[in-house]
């Protein structure tokens, strides 16, 4: 699987010749425009991790976590997904430690690590990605992205429980 | 966004003193700032060689063929979005290689294809085809989740992939959700604003 990126490289380069067009300068042109999107797109980026980072840091999403924590048991949620559930959408490394710790404390071929990997798997980084891809665009009203992509993970980590408990257990 | 911001960092301060923590809070904002750069910086370059490599499959027609293959399906998603332009091309190389897992070819291509959605939207707001474009960037679609099945095997699964059947049924269904929900919200918002609309026009017209 680790080959299919230099290969996807190398074919576009043998198809570009093929084709006789200057690879070298496409390339070129091409780099440019990357870094342009990142100076451009930086600013933004740096204001949402601060603000994310400071939520993290101030322990205010495990308090979330601890009071959401008796009403997902209620509901017969596992309790242990309700933090992975809350920092999936705002940080991928954040989430990662948390699926990584549910391997080495439940087992990788546990329920709780399958309905983890699932949630991993099926979500992204929500807030990285609305702000990264409407700042390249220059939009400061986002009406209601965020709402409905929040409802999406929120489905996700739902449908994650339901659909480990129906097919793998 | 704003308003979002703006709560984010008045909730975190709010929640520290509550806690006595704000030791905690200050150290968590420098390292945050700093972990901000070096995350530009490293996907700065990632960025940089995707485009590279993006650009030369665009000058191939790569992108023309790959675009022309998604059509059928894209063109219901994004109705206001001209099967011929080159916003469509993005999207559809976009997507493609989300199915595929090449986060990080897809995204140069996901920054394209907004900036060209911009083009038909000159405003601040985001156009209906920008949110439905954003909203298949937050879900996650690749058919193969192949980092976690990697991360599973390391921690000693027998079989990484066996959670493939519910990733697929998990993440369509969620994605679903979020396209359903905004157009819900879209339409709640457009009656709105047209009844809210209406009598000025009248005043206008009269």
């Amino acid at each position: 699987m680790e080959i299919i990126v230099p290969l996807i490289a190398a074919t576009l380069c043998v198809w570009g010749l093929i084709k006789r067009i200057n690879i070298f300068e496409s390339f070129v042109e091409g780099v440019k425009e990357g870094m342009r999107t990142v100076v451009f797109i930086a600013p933004t980026m740096i204001a949402l991790l601060l603000a994310v980072g400071m939520l993290r840091a101030s322990g205010l999403l495990t308090w979330i976590a601890e009071t959401i924590r008796p009403a997902a048991e209620a509901v017969g949620f596992p309790a242990e997904l309700v933090p992975m559930g809350l920092l999936r959408p705002v940080s991928g490394s954040g989430a990662s430690a948390i699926l990584l710790g549910i391997y080495e404390d439940y087992g990788a071929d546990s329920f709780l690590a399958k309905c983890a990997s699932v949630v991993a798997g099926s979500t992204e980084t929500t807030f990285y990605a609305v702000t990264m891809y409407y700042s390249a665009a220059g939009i400061t009203k986002i009406r209601h992205t965020l709402v409905s992509a929040l409802l999406a993970d929120f489905t996700a980590i739902v449908l994650s429980v339901v659909t480990v408990s129906l097919f793998l257990s | 966004m704003a308003y979002v911001f703006g709560a984010m960092i008045a909730g975190s301060l709010a929640f520290s003193l509550f806690s006595g923590n704000a030791e905690a809070l200050s150290e968590g904002m420098m390292e945050s700032a700093e972990s901000a750069v070096t995350l530009l910086i490293s996907i700065s370059g990632m960025l940089c060689v995707w485009s590279g490599f993006m650009r030369i499959a665009k000058d191939c027609g790569l992108i023309d063929r790959l675009s022309r293959l998604c059509a059928p399906l894209l063109r219901r998603l994004y109705p206001d979005v001209d099967v011929e332009s080159d916003a469509f091309r993005y999207i559809a190389m976009n997507i493609s290689a989300n199915l595929l897992g090449l986060g990080n070819a897809a995204t140069p291509l996901g920054l394209n294809a907004m900036k060209e959605l911009k083009k038909q939207n000159p405003t601040n707001v985001a156009s209906d085809s920008m949110l439905t474009f954003v909203l298949m960037n937050t879900a996650s679609i690749q058919l193969l989740p192949t980092t976690i099945a990697v991360l599973r095997k390391s921690y000693g699964s027998q079989q990484p992939f066996d959670i493939l059947i519910c990733v697929w049924l998990t993440s369509a269904l969620a994605l679903t959700a979020g396209l359903v929900s905004a157009k819900l919200l879209n339409r709640r918002k457009a009656w709105r604003s047209s009844s809210r609309l209406s009598p000025r026009r009248c005043a206008s017209g009269g």
